[in-house]
């Protein structure tokens, strides 16, 4: 076990590292840099001068990353070219503020695509797998921010129950985000439950047509019992690794819904990075966002190890 | 106990039972046909039968459980006044697993995979008894130790995939018992286990039956199992009841002609050569629905079989559904034993020397510190030697590295050290760096043709692709050829457009022959390849065998874990413990001359379908994780283990007339008259 860690460990510095030359090299590859985006139409002669040399950019590409690099073996992460401000503080709350939302997509999505999918496979055909089944695939063909908008429109515009659009600043409290989380964790949850589901239901099925699940029907197991403690934790082991690649996906999908929803999290910041060509900022918040999916994933392999006695234990 | 057992009251009673099932056309097919059979209190009765002919459905039946698809069409089954049919779904649960248990088949796919033995024992407990929760860890420990497993307290915390084969069927056995059943019924309990653990389970069985009391049903298409245990045996036939009588009677003198041929076509151990064959296959399931199943096999057929529903006779107490005469039925017929001139034997074809096969891969560090000579192989010091046109046969219980050598031969895994050599060519190179003509001339059949015929391709394709690919024939050329291996297989041409999926057990092997031969190899390697058939079927495919190697002169390295089989068919036989050779020799003198005590253990603990037959046991069914670092490697199960000597100093090689035996004993003392007295074995029942 502990190999397997640190041998995931070694080689997730290596998936990063490399991240961190992709994403480099693809923003210096770009015409234009911070100042350019910065001045704007002014950005020429000695203003562009003086703007470079301020920031360092004149400096050898090679020597800017191996800088940055060093900064960041040692815990900084650099500092913001337009807002001339440490990057790991602008990070802090944004980081926080994305868990939530993330986790709380989680927290809900995942257990409601379980039971549904549980539900789907053993109505297996039946009106209600039916129904699930295709409302998963809607759920999974409509983008996330036509859903977002639609969410927008009926809940925040016609109901009036939720703000439409996030106005809290990124500093605020909890208490004062939560309002603002629940349509968009709708909105994340939405193609996340229908993804897992949808696994869920296909594993389940598999395992109900299992030899011990009808051993267990034939030793007078009530049905209940077979399904929650017989049949659905085997079902489960295939479904994890599922479930670890859907919360990367959330990952991804959050930035654009932070974006609809004008959410003072990662995903806003990093596109105001783009935007602004900070360069800095854009890699801190690539790695970041890598590191995160590559511990989702080897929290899956664990988990999944520690769920599946045939992995856990030696014969 | 028969008479006992006549007056003893009926616990379950079947009357003219029908079930069906819709096939995937939507028709409903008959899977049992009109079934009687009562059960009484504290007798075993087993239900024999070859594969789909409807036995376990019979004995799910008696649970009340019906597979999704199917319905009774007629009739009832009743447990005592119950009928199972009409109960509701909460008193069907409280009978199973209480006062009905059910010992599965393969008890390793039967037992939850995620729950520890213990949590799955306190379950059962839980649900079919009455005591306390504080009370039920202690009671399942009991019953664990009651079935005869090590250390009850430690495979409380185990899971199923860290038990062997035995030991999860033991738990499986103990589970039932949690319920305090009335009734057991025992699907296939020891098939897919080794002989001697099957012995074992058996032994145990039998133990628990007289200390219990229990009413037992066996359903098993082994006949072996059936005479050791059972009191009353039904056979059936496509979902029949055939015959119906005292085991003992009914093995001794079966009356029906399908009993007759199934009997015959088992082959044994007291009876050397080739068992006869039945003609023909057993009927998909459900396509006869009309006269006798088995009309279009029997010999004595008349018109009527084919129509007229089948009478129930009565001879003397045993029932019997045939239109023959009660003459007829009577009459004994001697078993007759086919005689297939064996080939002409050639030069040394194959030759293994000290071959050492790992499955082990060391890695780099391993290799840096050195450790990969420590490796203790799979397979180790094996040498063997065969000539063209024999049969050479590897036994030995699962885990003996028959599959290893195999492996190793065609080249899925290279030797570690030593050499293999074809010939005069080196087979030590894995199987992708052998050239078109060295695979040609080694070729494999597999155990399970469903498995190793492509569902997708017609038998054409199938037999035309080695055709191809090693004499690069035309298409039309090929098709003829094609026809040609079919006919050699005793399959006409117009299976050549047919999918795998049309044919039956038998004829797919047949086909799965016929594509190894379209190689003309020189050495066809047959791993289990006729355990996947049903009797009947078995001694034809063994004869087919035979007849290939007369005509064309190949050699064959067999292996089957039923040792009848492998004496029918081989010309030498070569036994192993654990990877290392035990005993090596002519097929003659390993089953009738001196043993190594291994082969003595495996040989003693066959079951035969002869109800006055006792297997004996002489070791424990203990599976070892590896060989042990010195001496002999059967030292630690061997009955005769003479201490120091067998369990630190290699064992010499010993010969008398070409049987070589591995042992520290002098062979003069491993000859069958020196054995071990009657007594002092650990006799069975």
């Amino acid at each position: 076990m502990l190999k397997l860690i640190l041998q995931r460990l070694a080689l997730a510095m290596l998936t990063l590292f490399a991240v961190c030359i992709l994403v480099f090299s693809v923003t210096e590859a770009l015409p234009g840099d911070v100042c350019t985006a910065y001045l704007g139409r002014d950005a020429q002669g000695t203003r562009l001068e003086n703007c470079r040399q301020q920031r360092g950019l004149n400096k050898p590409a090679f020597e800017r990353f191996s800088d940055w690099g060093a900064g960041v073996i040692q815990g900084d992460l650099g500092t913001s070219l337009k807002r001339d401000k440490p990057i790991n503080d602008m990070l802090a709350n944004r980081m926080r503020n994305t868990a939530v939302l993330a986790s709380a997509a989680a927290a809900i999505g995942i257990p409601l695509a379980i039971l549904l999918g549980v539900f789907a496979a053993l109505r297996r055909d039946k009106p209600l797998d039916v129904g699930l089944s295709t409302g998963a695939i809607f759920a999974m063909t409509i983008p996330e921010f036509v859903t977002a908008t639609l969410l927008i429109f009926v809940f925040a515009i016609q109901l009036q129950w939720f703000p439409a659009v996030t106005t809290v600043r990124s500093s605020a409290p909890i208490s004062e985000l939560l309002p603002n989380i629940v349509l968009p964790v709708i909105t994340l949850a939405f193609v996340m439950v229908a993804h897992i589901m949808r696994m869920v239901r296909s594993s389940m099925i598999e395992v109900m047509a299992g030899d011990f699940v009808q051993m267990a029907r034939l030793k007078g197991v009530p049905y209940w019992r077979i399904v929650w403690y017989h049949a659905l934790p085997n079902a489960m082991l295939p479904t994890i690794n599922i479930i670890a690649l859907t919360i990367a996906w959330l990952l991804g999908g959050v930035v654009i819904i932070e974006q609809v929803f004008n959410y003072p999290g990662v995903g806003t910041l990093m596109i105001k990075g783009i935007y602004d060509r900070d360069l800095p900022l854009v890699q801190a918040i690539a790695l970041v966002l890598a590191a995160v999916y590559i511990g989702c994933n080897l929290l899956a392999d664990l988990a999944s190890q520690a769920l599946n006695p045939r992995l856990r234990t030696a014969r | 106990m028969n008479n006992q057992a006549a007056n003893a009251e009926t616990l379950m009673h079947v009357d003219n039972y029908s079930l069906g099932y819709s096939n995937s056309k939507g028709q409903l097919v008959s899977v049992l046909r009109n079934v009687s059979l009562q059960i009484r209190k504290g007798e075993a009765v087993g239900l024999v039968g070859e594969s789909g002919c409807g036995k376990s459905t019979l004995a799910l039946s008696m649970l009340g459980f019906l597979r999704s698809g199917s319905q009774v069409q007629s009739g009832a089954i009743r447990y005592r006044k119950q009928s199972l049919f009409e109960l509701p779904e909460k008193e069907l649960a409280k009978l199973r697993g209480g006062r009905i248990g059910l010992i599965p088949q393969n008890a390793g796919q039967s037992l939850t995979p995620t729950m520890t033995i213990g949590a799955q024992m306190i379950e059962a407990l839980m649900l079919h008894s009455e005591l306390a929760p504080s009370a039920r860890p202690s009671r399942a420990i009991e019953l664990l130790g009651l079935v005869r497993l090590p250390t009850p307290q430690q495979m409380m915390d185990r899971y199923p995939h860290q038990l062997s084969g035995g030991q999860q069927q033991r738990v499986a056995i103990a589970m039932a018992l949690a319920g305090n059943p009335e009734l057991l019924l025992l699907d296939e309990p020891t098939t897919g286990l080794d002989v001697t653990t099957q012995a074992h389970i058996l032994e145990l069985l039998r133990e628990l039956r007289q200390k219990l009391g229990t009413t037992m049903v066996f359903v098993s298409h082994d006949l072996g199992v059936i005479a050791r245990i059972s009191d009353r045996v039904a056979v059936m036939y496509a979902g029949q009841v055939i015959e119906l009588g005292d085991s003992g009677e009914v093995l001794r003198q079966p009356a029906h002609p399908y009993t007759r041929g199934l009997l015959a076509s088992i082959p044994r151990l007291n009876q050397p050569g080739l068992p006869p064959s039945m003609q023909g296959y057993p009927p998909a399931v459900g396509s006869v629905s009309k006269g006798c199943a088995f009309a279009a096999r029997c010999e004595h057929c008349s018109p009527i079989c084919q129509d007229l529903d089948l009478p129930q006779r009565n001879l003397a107490g045993r029932q019997v559904k045939c239109h023959l005469d009660d003459e007829a039925l009577r009459q004994r017929i001697p078993l007759r034993s086919v005689e297939v001139e064996a080939a002409e034997l050639g030069d040394n074809l194959i030759r293994l020397d000290q071959v050492a096969v790992s499955y082990h891969k060391p890695d780099l560090l391993e290799r840096w510190l050195g450790r990969d000579k420590q490796i203790i192989p799979t397979v180790d010091g094996v040498g063997l030697l065969l000539r063209r046109g024999e049969t050479l046969s590897l036994v030995g219980e699962s885990g003996s590295g028959k599959s290893t050598i195999m492996r190793a031969v065609s080249g899925l895994q290279p030797p570690l050290r030593g050499d293999i050599s074809l010939g005069e060519e080196n087979l030590n190179m894995p199987v992708e760096k052998r050239d078109g003509q060295l695979k040609r001339k080694v070729q494999m059949i597999f155990q399970n043709p469903d498995a190793s015929l492509n569902p997708r391709h017609t038998i054409a394709e199938i037999l035309e692709q080695p055709l191809k690919l090693y004499f690069g024939l035309s298409k039309a050329e090929c098709r003829q050829r094609a026809a040609e291996l079919l006919a050699q297989v005793r399959l006409g041409e117009h299976y050549l457009d047919r999918m795998p999926a049309q044919l039956s057990g038998g004829e797919k092997q047949r086909v799965a022959i016929a594509r190894t031969f379209a190689g003309q190899p020189e050495l066809v390697l047959c791993d289990e390849v006729t355990s996947a058939l049903d009797v009947s079927v078995q001694a034809a495919v063994l004869k087919l065998l035979k007849e290939l190697q007369r005509d064309k002169g190949v050699s064959y390295l067999f292996i089957a874990h039923d040792l009848a089989v492998v004496q029918a068919i081989s010309d030498q036989v070569a036994v192993l413990y654990q990877g290392r050779l035990c005993q090596v020799g002519p097929t003659g003198q390993i089953f009738n001359g001196a043993a190594h005590p291994y082969t003595e253990t495996l040989l003693d603990a066959v079951l035969q379908p002869d109800p006055d037959h006792q297997p004996i046991l002489h070791s424990d069914d203990v599976v070892e994780a590896s060989p042990p670092a010195a001496g002999c490697p059967f030292q630690r199960r061997c009955p005769r283990n003479l201490g120091a000597q067998c369990n630190e100093q290699s064992p010499p090689w010993q010969e008398q007339a070409g049987n070589r035996i591995r042992c520290h004993l002098p062979i003069e003392q491993l000859q069958p008259s020196t054995m071990i007295e009657p007594s002092q074995r650990v006799a069975v029942g």
